[in-house]
């Protein structure tokens, strides 16, 4: 998984997998970040306050 | 060996005679005796026994007079894989490295501390060669006694197999690297059921070496994968493309058709092939 | 007594109703926690598995979830990739399903490993050449976006929704859902091919065993495909279940006739796919390595070629028929006919590929191995469904999983 496991080896199969695995971990986790700044900084902006009665 | 010794790499395998093989099992026990294999208190349900030499019964079919029966060990095939690149079937599949084929020995190692039990290599294994330990390995009071201090017990939940000995092998290169030599004699570095067996059925060695016994028996053919070129040798499921480095000689007909799948007057016609090569 | 939690205007049973059904399936639950726990402390010696049966009900349960649950992947990439804007009134349940059956995927295949407390191996120790390393990898990648797509459902709950930050965050997450739904669906082609692939590669097991493109055999492409055509078919056998049990419509019929339409017209290409890739198998792959077609399926108790008719024929080629005709489709019956045969059709592909694989002997001196699993499999297998069924009835009381009710109610 790192490459300071024994196992790890610089090849092209290392590269592709967890090349793809790295990248989709970056976009969920960098996804989920903003999603929870912004509603931080909605929610001190005062945006939502008041919504209570379940309508969007 | 000696430091700046890299070497040949070896290719240990194993030939066996079907035809002097009795059935007699003493494979089987050395082997157990050798790898501190557990065995359980009721051995009636064979599924779930470990047996890493396993001897089948094999028969010809026919009913009295003609009938015929022949005995055949089986350990670990330790295969070369397809194109004999060392991706086992077993190797390749697992998914913690768990299981390495070694490119210096051509032998498929088990790394008991690294498996996590999820068993896709025993699916894997077309030959039933790996076993999980489906019980905590228990041993009755006082045979802890006999276990071997070379090879370490393995613990419930993890699959093992035959090693080929493997601690065997150390001990051997580790004499030769102590006495400054680059290589072991054949008749270092033997497997417990290759001793054990009074028929002198088993044959085990490097199949690189022409010198080896092993590969008189066989000439495995190294631009075939290793491929038997004697005509009476052969490997179990060898159209797979598994490339077990455990070969297989009979006189008897049969027996060799049985070693792998053919369709209807597939066996006849790859025959009459091979015979027609021996006449030229 | 809980009415505060109800979505507003929304007509829910009395709560003793409702606590007495969460009851029974918390029973069953338990007895499903009780065999995990057993097989958990004493080990698979719980089992009827074997060494002729290393993989076996637990795979299957394993493989099956993912393949029915497949309607969360599939669903999504059409609503918020495709940008099929009807779909948005079902996306919701298939997601709650997504979440139950990979949740449930992981939990069976926690229970299933020899050393549990060594699962972490199959991350940290990675072979990149496994097919069961990719699918560990993405499926647990995948369970986290569908976790992500299931959290603005539970933060729309009446009273999560008066929290600032959570109505907020619900309403960011919505935003930038097609991010996640995008990453979901790549995630999820790539497990639900690499279980196919944990069979295909198998080249020791001439049942499993498929050539292929590159690394991938066939059945990585086929289990993909299979997975999108059957999964919308198991999220409309639920959303079924749901109206039959409530009485009430949830969901309007056009939204329902346009994913069964296009779960009928993606069995129809997978069915077309399946059986050129068993003709092929049968007539070069096996035969290349000695073997009769008939040799998988004679000389055994259990598996005779009615399996493969069953899958193919009755549950693959007679929904693909019931569901890509209007006419067929329309009829309710029908329709329930053809959702059903198609859920059953998948899980029958994946028992095949998991214990049939096994069952049949390889070496010409070997035997057809039969199983029945012990009861501590089954309940354990069993422990999902009734977990389903809990996180269901929770899900439809307490959150707006089907946006069309009211309307639907108010027409009525």
């Amino acid at each position: 998984m790192f490459p300071f496991c024994f196992e790890w080896v610089w090849d092209v199969g290392h590269y592709l997998f967890f090349g793809a695995m790295w990248y989709a971990v970056i976009i969920i986790s960098l996804g989920m970040t903003y999603c929870v700044g912004k509603s931080l900084v909605d929610t001190l902006n005062g945006k939502g306050a008041g919504h209570g009665d379940g309508h969007h | 060996m000696t430091k700046d010794n890299h070497g040949k790499a070896y290719k240990f395998g194993m030939v066996i005679d079907l035809d002097k093989c009795t059935g007699c099992g003493s494979c089987m026990v050395a082997c157990m005796s050798e790898n501190n294999v557990p065995f359980k208190e009721n051995e009636t349900d064979k599924k779930d026994s470990l047996t890493w030499m396993t001897v089948y019964k094999l028969t010809n079919g026919k009913p009295f007079p003609d009938t015929d029966i022949c005995y055949m060990p089986r350990p670990c095939m330790h295969c070369g894989g397809k194109g004999d690149h060392g991706h086992s079937p077993c190797v390749s599949v697992c998914p913690a490295t768990a299981t390495d084929y070694g490119y210096d020995t051509g032998i498929v190692s088990q790394i008991y501390t690294r498996c996590f039990g999820c068993r896709y290599c025993m699916v894997s294994c077309p030959y039933h060669a790996r076993y999980f330990n489906w019980w905590d390995p228990k041993w009755p009071p006082g045979m802890e006694e006999y276990l071997s201090p070379d090879v370490s017990p393995r613990m419930r939940g993890v699959v093992e197999k035959c090693t080929f000995c493997y601690h065997r092998y150390q001990e051997a290169r580790d004499r030769a690297y102590y006495e400054k030599r680059d290589t072991i004699a054949e008749d270092e570095y033997q497997t417990a059921c290759t001793q054990a067996c009074p028929a002198g059925a088993i044959t085990f060695g490097d199949l690189n070496n022409p010198d080896h016994e092993v590969y008189k028996l066989v000439k495995p053919d190294p631009h075939n994968c290793g491929r038997p070129r004697d005509p009476k040798a052969f490997r179990v499921l060898e159209r797979l493309q598994t490339n077990p480095k455990v070969y297989y000689i009979s006189e008897r007909e049969w027996v060799r058709k049985a070693g792998d799948n053919y369709r209807k007057g597939e066996w006849d016609k790859k025959n009459m092939l091979t015979k027609a090569d021996g006449q030229h | 007594m809980d009415s505060a939690l109800i979505p507003e205007g929304a007509r829910r049973c009395p709560f003793p109703v409702f606590a007495a059904g969460i009851a029974v399936a918390s029973a069953v639950l338990l007895w499903g926690v009780y065999a995990m726990g057993l097989v958990w402390i004493k080990g698979l010696n719980q089992t009827n598995m074997n060494d002729y049966y290393g993989f076996a009900l637990w795979i299957w349960a394993d493989l099956a979830v993912i393949a029915i649950g497949g309607g969360a992947f599939f669903t999504g990439l059409l609503r918020y990739v495709f940008g099929i804007d009807e779909l948005k009134h079902i996306i919701n349940l298939a997601v709650v399903i997504g979440v139950i059956c990979y949740s449930s995927a992981l939990l069976i295949l926690a229970i299933d490993i020899g050393q549990p407390l060594r699962g972490w191996f199959i991350f940290w120790h990675a072979n990149v050449h496994s097919m069961l390393t990719e699918v560990a990898f993405c499926l647990s990648l995948y369970f986290s976006v569908l976790i992500i797509e299931f959290i603005p459902l539970v933060l729309e709950n009446r009273q999560l929704d008066k929290v600032p930050f959570f109505h907020n965050l619900g309403h960011n997450m919505h935003g930038i859902m097609a991010v996640f739904a995008a990453t979901g669906a790549f995630l999820s082609c790539f497990h639900q091919g690499s279980l196919g692939g944990v069979a295909g590669v198998l080249y020791g097991r001439p049942f499993a065993f498929r050539e292929g493109l590159l690394i991938w055999p066939w059945t990585f492409f086929l289990f993909t495909w299979s997975a999108a055509a059957y999964g919308p078919c198991f999220t409309l056998t639920v959303c079924k279940i749901f109206e039959g049990v409530t009485r009430k419509k949830l969901v309007k019929d056009n939204v329902v006739d346009l994913l069964a339409k296009i779960s009928g017209w993606m069995i129809a290409t997978y069915i077309i796919a399946k059986i050129i890739d068993t003709i092929y198998w049968a007539g070069v792959t096996v035969s290349d390595m000695g073997f009769s077609f008939m040799h998988f399926y004679s000389d055994n108790a259990f598996y005779g070629v009615w399996i493969l008719f069953t899958e193919i024929v009755i549950c693959g080629i007679v929904p693909a028929i019931l569901l890509t005709v209007k006419r067929f489709r329309e009829d309710k019956k029908l329709l329930i006919l053809a959702i059903v045969l198609g859920t059953i059709g998948v899980c029958i592909n994946r028992w095949v590929m998991v214990l049939q694989v096994v069952a049949v002997p390889v070496m010409s001196f070997d035997t057809w191995a039969l199983y029945i699993p012990s009861w501590q499999e089954v309940a354990t297998t069993i422990l999902p469904i009734a977990y389903g069924i809990i996180v269901l009835s929770l899900a439809y009381r307490y959150l707006p999983m089907f946006p069309q009710e009211q309307e639907l109610y108010d027409a009525k």
